[in-house]
């Protein structure tokens, strides 16, 4: 999933500041699960916000609504009827669906209530922990399911460097050796032929390199 | 929820959980307590003032106990007075009622 963090509470009301009357828009997707801008959130945001503006004696007007997701085009339709009744959208989705919809209603504000943060997975109830990169060209089949790119600080595809000590990352104590655990998961699984057979370089045209990345299925068209 | 009773203007919430290790749900009302945690940081933030949420854990034969506590954190709520919410919408009271009079 994408996942996220809120932005801190005096960020969001500097940003809203101008605005007497605005949506805060949250998402069913990705920052649901990863409780950072589903349903609940938009009504803890709302309520901060209106709680912190009445206590300075400036209330905030808020239409709260949580759109199944903000990155397709159908379900952002749906605010079109009452967006331009509003100043301004505070969106709590990603960045894809905050710009998505910035991208729809073109003349209506749009702000950023969370920090987007990486692709990753629920590791235990309240922690996320990143796992992909979206390169565009995934090796795990031969890494042991564990990527490279994204697991090694310095994406590297040649084994461990000489940051690496008893299975840690110089870059923090807490933070494993992504090409330690790659090698001790290859072994287990018998499969250490696979070591040899990594690319000698990868291309990075099919990553971010290439500038902004388009998907065209032409079956789906 | 804890954040509507305030927008309702309430001054202070108190939230009563069962004993640490006696839940029916297990962990709920630790996790109600990381909840609670939550709010009062949020409170902090906003200068509601944090001081006026607080959890107790009671189990239901304790009545004498929830009435003192009960008692504590009233006393604590009148000390730190009504929160700003009230103030504010007091004022906007008075500024309508004088503009009616005149």
């Amino acid at each position: 999933m994408i996942t996220g963090t809120p932005k801190p509470i005096d960020e969001i009301l500097e940003m809203v500041e101008p605005y007497d009357n605005i949506i805060v828009a949250g998402c069913f997707g990705c920052v649901t699960v990863c409780r950072v801008g589903g349903d609940k959130e938009v009504q803890v945001l709302s309520s901060t916000l209106r709680l912190a503006r009445e206590a300075r004696g400036k209330k905030l007007e808020i239409k709260e609504v949580c759109l199944e997701r903000q990155c397709d085009p159908e379900y952002l339709e749906l605010m079109r009827p009452y967006v331009e009744d509003h100043q301004a959208v505070l969106s709590i989705a990603c960045g894809a669906g905050i710009q998505f919809l910035a991208e729809k209603f073109t003349i209506t504000p749009v702000l950023p209530g969370i920090n987007t943060g990486f692709l990753g997975v629920t590791e235990r109830q309240g922690e996320w922990a990143e796992r992909c990169q979206g390169c565009g060209d995934c090796v795990l089949h031969l890494t042991g399911g564990i990527c490279p790119v994204t697991r090694c600080a310095k994406s590297i595809f040649h084994g461990p460097c000489g940051g690496s000590v008893s299975g840690k990352c110089e870059v923090s104590k807490d933070v494993a050796c992504g090409w330690q655990l790659i090698l001790d998961r290859l072994k287990a699984l018998d499969q250490m032929e696979n070591y040899g057979k990594i690319k000698p370089y990868k291309g990075w045209d099919s990553s971010r390199d290439g500038g902004p990345r388009r998907i065209i299925r032409e079956d789906m068209i | 929820m804890l954040l509507k009773a305030f927008e309702n203007g309430a001054d202070g919430v108190m939230v009563i959980g069962c004993l640490e290790g006696d839940c029916h749900y297990v962990n709920g009302n630790i996790r109600a307590r990381a909840r609670v945690e939550r709010v009062y940081n949020i409170l902090g933030q906003i200068n509601i003032g944090p001081d006026r949420v607080r959890m107790y854990n009671l189990s239901a034969g304790e009545g004498a106990k929830f009435a003192a506590f009960a008692n504590e954190f009233v006393e604590k709520i009148e000390e730190l007075g009504p929160s700003p919410i009230n103030v504010s919408r007091k004022a906007e009271h008075q500024t309508s009622l004088q503009e009616v009079e005149r």
